[in-house]
């Protein structure tokens, strides 16, 4: 392979991470501008047009704070269910003969590409309807309570463990809930942070169904919150660009920095034996 | 990927059925272990709950008279055939934003596959920065739609960035707000956000090809470019399969980002999607029963589209 051809590559794939990341760079820019600035010139820091007023400004129109916490609830309610329910189905389809393994199995494949825009107004008859779970931590989380893909995840990092292992516990004598609590769940724990991060971007970032469900402000989840709040009534901030690309940096850095710190967790051969099955 | 392939041969070895193994159990009709069973048990009723349960219910509520009634009340609903799929097929609004789904997924998907495998197979052979690069192309993917969208509206006003620097040619009335321009705005938008998840999955695939391939395509005197047409492109095709039906899906599910950033599916209706229409007759306007017709279409729509993609894209014969 010749030098030239490494350059061109190394060049195109600079140029490309760096369209991919530059609007992220202007959310954080435009955050910090006390007149928005949409000028090339504005594309670059200048020290007499910065100010953090717009993070009050957003935050005295939504609550941030609230915001994040109710996201907070709303994820860790769904990674919770996930990683608890999530292993004991990857354990036991990796693992164990039962009647219905297979059928399991491809349903945990199916389901993720159902798509759940067809399921909305159903759920939403069902759950805001019926059992009266409008404006409910409970009601948010139901629909997404346990990732498919997480249980695919769990049950390739079971698949890696050989069996004889459980064999020779079920030789000597050890119950399978026994064998559960001390062989299989100690040895998930490098399977746990990527279901963890891959978990995550699901409910943090999810808007449609929180959206339809939540109509109490108290209880709306920061991407909500913040979507409502770019749809009224942006109009009616001082500077309404730099109101909202504040509010949307508290809403993007938690993932960003999750993501960053962690990102060895969540590489292809994960992602793709999760998918893929 | 060496792990995964060994981990499905054992996966291989151990679904063939115990016949005959030294140690029966006393449940035959539910396997070797029932326990599988049970430890299962929560997700299953979770999946019947929330899309088995559902998906009936909504071809059940397409061919009713369906509407919200208070909880508990006992009203009737009656069967109306094919009476609400009628009212959706003529009402202009839902035609049109049939048709805009339509050109956003032929935007969409396209670029999709050809941008995350070309950018795929760069960052597999790249050596420097590769985890910047990688980083790089997937942080779009795991931040919120909501909160990109703000920068999308910035950048593509009137006097926003994109404009200043086309200068005389950029499009009037500007990108979101031009009948012809927001939809495939919209179809950018989302490339660019979902792009991250993709290459991951080349990335997957690619550790799959065989570098003696390459290595006989060069012999053979193949260039780059016609080892990357005869080598990779058929080396990733399950992955292909994959990438095209899963762009599909959520090219079709579109709902966060014409309501945000076309305010609801403008101009004129210029970028309005069927979830969209969903959500608008469904809930605001109260006719659940006209939202599951809309559904029931769209999701008929998508498996013709992921059927003939599967013929065009050959299968996954892996």
């Amino acid at each position: 392979m010749s030098r030239g051809q490494n350059i061109l590559r190394g060049v195109v794939l600079t140029v490309g991470a760096l369209v991919f990341l530059f609007p992220f760079y202007y959310m954080v820019i435009g955050s910090l501008q006390k007149e928005p600035d949409p000028t090339v010139a504005g594309a670059f820091p200048n020290p007499a047009n910065l100010t953090l007023d717009n993070y009050g400004d957003i935050n005295s129109r939504i609550n941030l704070l609230q915001g994040l916490l109710n996201s907070g609830i709303f994820t860790g309610g769904v990674i919770l269910f996930t990683v608890v329910f999530g292993v004991l189905v990857g354990y036991a389809l990796a693992q164990l003969q039962w009647r219905g393994r297979g059928v399991t199995f491809a349903l945990a494949l199916l389901v993720q590409v159902v798509p759940f825009q067809l399921l909305m107004i159903p759920l939403y008859v069902m759950i805001a309807r019926d059992y009266g779970l409008a404006d409910n931590y409970l009601g948010m989380i139901l629909p997404f309570a346990i990732n498919s893909t997480a249980v695919i995840i769990f049950r390739q990092y079971f698949l890696q463990i050989p069996k004889d292992l459980f064999d020779a516990a079920r030789i000597d004598g050890a119950g399978e809930l026994r064998i559960l609590r001390r062989i299989a769940l100690p040895l998930v724990r490098p399977a746990l942070l990527t279901v963890v991060l891959l978990t995550f971007i699901g409910p943090w970032n999810e808007f449609l169904w929180p959206f339809l469900i939540t109509k109490e402000a108290s209880l709306q989840p920061l991407a909500v919150s913040l979507a409502n709040y770019l749809s009224n009534i942006a109009a009616t901030a001082a500077n309404p660009f730099g109101a909202v690309l504040a509010g949307a940096c508290v809403l993007a850095a938690p993932a960003v920095i999750l993501f960053l710190l962690f990102q060895r967790h969540f590489v292809s051969n994960n992602i793709g034996s999760g998918v893929k099955g | 990927m060496s792990q995964s392939t060994a981990s499905r041969t054992v996966a291989g070895r151990s679904t063939t059925p115990p016949g005959g193994g030294p140690r029966r159990r006393k449940h035959p009709l539910l396997g070797k272990n029932p326990f599988g069973l049970l430890l299962s048990a929560p997700y299953l009723i979770f999946v019947l709950a929330v899309f088995a349960y559902p998906l009936v219910f909504a071809f059940w509520m397409s061919f009713h008279d369906y509407f919200f009634a208070a909880p508990g009340a006992a009203v009737d609903r009656p069967f109306v055939g094919l009476d609400n799929f009628r009212e959706v097929l003529a009402d202009p609004a839902i035609i049109r934003s049939f048709g805009n789904v339509g050109v956003f997924l032929l935007i969409n998907v396209p670029l999709t596959v050809i941008l995350s495998l070309m950018l795929a197979t760069a960052l597999n052979k790249a050596v420097r920065f590769r985890t910047f690069l990688r980083v790089a192309y997937y942080v779009p993917y795991v931040t919120a739609s909501v909160a990109v969208v703000g920068v999308w509206i910035f950048l593509f006003s009137g006097n926003g960035l994109v404009n200043q620097i086309l200068g005389p040619l950029a499009p009037d009335p500007a990108w979101l707000i031009n009948e012809d321009w927001a939809m495939p705005t919209i179809a950018i938008f989302v490339t660019w956000k979902g792009l991250g998840f993709f290459i991951l999955l080349y990335l997957a695939a690619l550790q799959n090809v065989s570098e003696e391939l390459y290595e006989a395509a060069s012999t053979d005197g193949a260039g780059r470019i016609r080892s990357f047409f005869s080598v990779t492109v058929p080396g990733v095709r399950p992955a292909t399969v994959l990438v095209l039906l899963l762009s599909t899906v959520t090219g079709a599910n579109l709902f966060t980002e014409p309501y945000l950033l076309t305010g609801g599916g403008g101009p004129n209706g210029a970028s309005s999607s069927p979830v969209l229409m969903m959500y608008q007759r469904g809930i605001e306007q109260g006719s659940p029963d006209t939202a599951a017709a809309i559904g029931v279409i769209l999701v008929i729509g998508v498996l013709i589209l992921a059927f003939i993609q599967r013929k065009l894209a050959g299968g996954d014969e892996s």
